[in-house]
């Protein structure tokens, strides 16, 4: 073994939703910035976070801790949670677009990195990017839709690395 | 006593996790083992984080102080 190996992280994405794409790639970036090797493998929902545009949205309905707040207005108005009820979200048209643009608003308005902007960061840092085989054939994804730097693999792949890794995660 | 040389000034108000850890990363990197960057932001979160960070990566945290909202600290390059 290794005595002076850098630390490793190993993580699963396995969630398309704008608000579950945060978490990989936040780890990923800050465990890079304290020197550590770090692979994250993309796997059915989790693969569309490759795609050159991520098309991300929240899904408020399947989530009932979100909390609903307006990104705008006085700061009052800004703090207030709207209780809305799932009777309502589940049969608004477009729901989940308006949930969507409002949580991006409010990133925005944050100033928290746009997906793609710290998905490049992650590049940047050096994170190994895997894209899982068996779901690009199921649901008919293509290489080329990916961004450049990202590698195609399967399990056994994820798992030669993460049986070595000091931190395996599952997203 | 020993004298302290700042080899870098950041500006990191404003900006959230996990950017802070990332940039103090990446500009660790340009100055001199012995040099110091110095620091402010605004995310409360960094005075954790900041500390954890030097922690795992063997670098020295020479000081830290919040005022009036704005965290103010030094970081030293051990190697």
């Amino acid at each position: 073994m290794e005595e002076n190996r850098p630390k490793r992280m190993a993580i699963i994405a396995s969630q398309g939703t704008l608000d579950w794409a945060y978490p990989p790639f936040i780890l990923a970036s800050t465990a890079a910035a304290m020197n550590m090797e770090v692979t994250i493998f993309f796997t059915f929902y989790g693969l569309t976070l490759l795609k050159k545009k991520v098309k991300g949205k929240v899904a408020p309905q399947t989530n009932p801790a979100m909390p609903m707040r307006m990104p705008f207005g006085p700061n009052w108005f800004q703090k207030l949670t709207w209780p809305i009820p799932n009777v309502i979200m589940g049969n608004v048209p477009f729901f989940e677009n308006m949930a969507t643009g409002l949580m991006k608003k409010t990133f925005k308005n944050k100033k928290v990195m746009s997906i793609e902007e710290l998905r490049q960061m992650c590049l940047d840092l050096n994170v190994k990017m895997v894209g899982c085989q068996m779901t690009m054939d199921v649901f008919g994804f293509k290489k080329e839709e990916f961004i450049d730097g990202v590698d195609i693999g399967g399990a056994a792949t994820f798992l030669n690395f993460a049986s070595d890794a000091d931190i395996q995660l599952f997203v | 006593m020993s004298t302290i040389n700042i080899e870098k000034v950041l500006d990191l108000k404003g900006l959230l996790c996990p950017i802070p850890v990332v940039k103090i990363s990446n500009a660790i990197k340009e100055i001199e083992p012995g040099n110091v960057i110095e620091a402010t932001a605004t995310d409360p979160g960094v005075m954790m984080d900041i500390p954890a960070w030097c922690a795992s990566t063997g670098n020295e945290l020479d000081s830290m102080e919040e005022a009036g909202g704005v965290i103010t600290f030094r970081v030293k390059r051990l190697k």
